[in-house]
């Protein structure tokens, strides 16, 4: 018996610890993406998925793997939020999946780490033609990430609490947003004229919301040579501007830790008449709110500016890891993501803009409001000045801190400017 | 049978210097059993703690291949930033207050679920309300109180309502507010642990200690003073540097509701931390300050540890 016990315990020892460092063994292992047959599996880590109707995204993916039966696409879908962390993670690791999903803010950091490829070369070794590709983010001349879909942000109107303000037309200057704000805001108690969601955590705000303004007079926050420039008359102004909205008590109260879905809530609801908003989002306030009469227009423009305006932009983007052993394999994907039919196609199921020139959308079972806003789109030009700056989130916090001081009467403009503008030249070198 | 073997098995120790491999491969079997646990020790903690430590010496670190030896400068740079010793008295005062009132409001509500006046259904009922804070996630419970915190929301509507506040309170949005606010939710969504817990040692205390404080002629207060709270002590001071500590690493809560604005005003060293890792990519100073607030928690955990040994 003793003897028994006693082997048992050692076996059982044994078996534990070589357990431990078969475990151990296999941490370390090469997960091994290339089958014994030849078939290479990318992994394809994206948020889009998730924002996509159920099974649409798949079948856009199999028709790829169905021309390409020796590549298999593993997609690695999650929510923004949670896709944005992994990839940081995957970036400082170097363990990227092959192909990533990018927002523009992502792209200088992640190109300066070194843990996405550049694009350009590839395309030149896959002699792949470009002049179809409406837009390419480049770091020092060379292309690091592709927009796939574009997300445009019009200005919405409640044509409902518009009219019921008496106010007759959709506003088309910062003059005529400001009086429609005003009747807005006076004609209810419980409604104000816009939002301006202007939390840190989550500091988009700042571009969608504030740079807008300075975007669609066809202004800059940069310097020819990419430098910031937030003391030049036209950012001044553009802050002097919603400083004014704000002293007009025309924006929604709680600005200061509002994000982006308590402004849409709140225009679902009826509680602002105007708001800038993502595309994307028409659907969503159709769903909630099926009788809201409303439309899209785009952005004002400072009075008296008759150029052509810019419409701020989100993309999902494209990009592949450096660290990938399937590059060519991972072009492949891309481009076929790219092309003028698969774009089309993908763009109309995200209710977004193709990132093909050639691609256009079917309208024909989307919302009217569609078309109007690709109307917009083809009138201006896309703008956002964020993308490809690097820690670009970080650059609309600390200018979002200073509006804060400046909406709060800690500071004035300038000197709220010229704080930002030191901030972001230690950033922007 | 448990008995007889670890005897019979030191018996047989004496002939081990005739079989060494036997007696080794012995020695080696409560390391083996061991193993799991150390491999789990070591990977999910030793390691991550040891590069973070590494990393706060360091500087460009994780973003760029060569990194260099800074020394102190991390430390330094984070010590002096004002941003962080913002962060720093909002922590002290956020985990101080909250702890308190959810040792105030867990004593009090685990009393009246202690007490004989009520029924046990009542009680029951109670219970199950009283625990509902603590059954949300903090998802939840940030999403419930930024409806309820907004300006046009319930708790200024009611507060307009029996005249209290003129216009509607900018709770989350007014930097004057904004800390009290996240702490009044903190409160509510922790104070149930405290409850349970507190209840399970009120629960515990003898009866005779009561009849014969009664029998002494004491009132209700002498009872709470020189019965009650004596026998709580351990779980009151086991809770409260528990709470110290979980509450010193909140961040979900803060970065759902105002995300350490506005105006830095609810800072945090959680949220703090985070943006200098996630959002400025400066992983050193991020660690710097992660291990500033180790050493901080390691103070609390020490009195904790103490606090378990005299018991």
């Amino acid at each position: 018996m003793v003897f028994r016990v006693s082997r048992l315990s050692r076996l059982v020892g044994a078996v534990t610890a070589a357990t431990t460092v078969a475990f151990v063994a296999a941490c370390g292992a090469d997960d091994g993406a290339s089958d014994g047959d030849g078939t290479v599996t990318l992994e394809f880590a994206q948020w889009w998925g998730a924002e996509l109707p159920a099974g649409e995204f798949d079948r856009i993916i199999d028709e790829f793997t169905a021309q390409n039966p020796n590549i298999e696409i593993e997609l690695l879908s999650a929510p923004y939020a949670s896709t944005k962390q992994q990839l940081l993670t995957g970036a400082a690791s170097k363990t990227l999946p092959d192909v990533v999903g990018l927002d523009g803010a992502w792209v200088n950091d992640f190109a300066k780490q070194g843990a996405i490829t550049d694009l350009s070369s590839l395309m030149a070794e896959a002699n792949y033609d470009d002049s179809e590709l409406a837009s390419q983010i480049q770091i020092d001349g060379s292309t690091y990430m592709i927009p796939v879909v574009n997300f445009v942000y019009p200005l919405f109107v409640n044509k409902e609490l518009l009219t019921e303000a008496g106010v007759a037309d959709v506003p088309t200057t910062r003059g005529e947003f400001l009086d429609a704000a005003t009747k807005i805001s006076a004609s209810d108690g419980d409604v104000k004229g816009w939002a301006l969601p202007l939390d840190t955590a989550v500091p988009n705000g700042i571009q969608n919301d504030v740079m807008s303004w300075l975007w669609a007079s066809g202004g800059s926050m940069l310097t020819a040579d990419g430098k910031p420039n937030l003391t030049s008359p036209e950012v001044k102004e553009t802050v002097e501007y919603v400083k004014s909205l704000n002293d007009a008590d025309v924006i929604a109260p709680g600005a200061l830790t509002m994000k982006e879905q308590d402004k849409v809530e709140k225009f679902s609801n009826g509680q602002i008449g105007m708001m800038i908003d993502s595309l994307a989002h028409i659907n969503l306030i159709r769903e909630n709110q099926p009788d809201m009469e409303f439309e899209v227009a785009a952005l004002p423009a400072a009075d008296g500016y008759t150029g052509e305006r810019g419409i701020p932009y989100a993309s999902w983007g494209i990009g592949i890891s450096d660290s990938s052993e399937h590059k060519a394999e991972a072009f492949k994907f891309v481009s076929y993501l790219m092309s003028q039919e698969t774009n089309a196609q993908l763009s109309t199921i995200a209710n977004g803009f193709p990132g093909n020139k050639n691609a256009e959308p079917d309208f024909g079972s989307s919302d009217p409001l569609f078309r109007t806003a690709f109307e917009i789109y083809q009138q201006g030009y896309p703008a956002n000045e964020f993308v490809g700056l690097p820690k670009s989130e970080d650059l609309m916090r600390s200018f979002a801190e200073q509006l804060q001081l400046v909406l709060t009467g800690g500071s004035s403009v300038d000197d709220a400017l010229a704080a930002a503008q030191e901030n972001w030249s230690s950033v922007i070198e | 049978m448990t008995l007889t073997a670890p005897r019979a098995s030191t018996r047989a120790a004496p002939a081990a210097p005739g079989r060494p491999r036997s007696t080794l491969a012995r020695r080696l079997v409560p390391y083996g059993y061991l193993s799991p646990t150390v491999l789990l020790i070591v990977v999910l903690m030793v390691v991550p703690i040891v590069m973070v430590v590494g990393y706060s010496f360091r500087d460009n670190v994780i973003v760029q291949e060569n990194s260099v030896f800074a020394g102190f400068a991390n430390y330094t740079k984070v010590l002096t930033d004002p941003d962080f010793l913002a962060a720093l008295r909002n922590t002290a005062v956020f985990i101080s207050v909250s702890t308190v009132a959810h040792l105030v409001l867990g004593l009090t509500f685990a009393m009246m679920l202690n007490t004989q006046l009520l029924s046990g259904v009542t009680k029951a009922i109670f219970r199950i309300v009283y625990i509902l804070p603590w059954l949300f996630t903090i998802a939840v419970i940030a999403v419930i109180w930024r409806l309820l915190f907004d300006p046009s929301g319930v708790v200024n509507y009611v507060l307009q309502t029996v005249g209290l506040v003129q216009q509607g309170v900018n709770w989350f949005g007014d930097p004057a507010t904004a800390l009290w606010a996240v702490t009044f939710v903190n409160i509510w969504s922790g104070y149930p642990f405290f409850m349970i817990s507190l209840l399970a040692g009120l629960q515990g205390i003898p009866a005779d200690l009561y009849e014969a404080a009664a029998v002494d002629g004491t009132n209700w207060w002498q009872r709470f003073r020189h019965v009650t709270l004596p026998q709580l002590r351990p779980v009151i001071i086991s809770m409260a540097v528990l709470d110290l500590i979980w509450t010193s690493h909140q961040f979900a809560l803060i970065w759902m509701t105002t995300g350490g604005g506005p105006l830095n005003s609810t800072e945090m060293l959680s949220t703090f931390t985070y943006k200098q890792a996630f959002s400025e990519y400066e992983f050193a100073t991020a660690s710097a300050a992660a291990v500033i607030v180790l050493l901080l928690t390691m103070v609390l955990a020490f009195f904790y540890v103490r606090s378990q040994r005299e018991r």
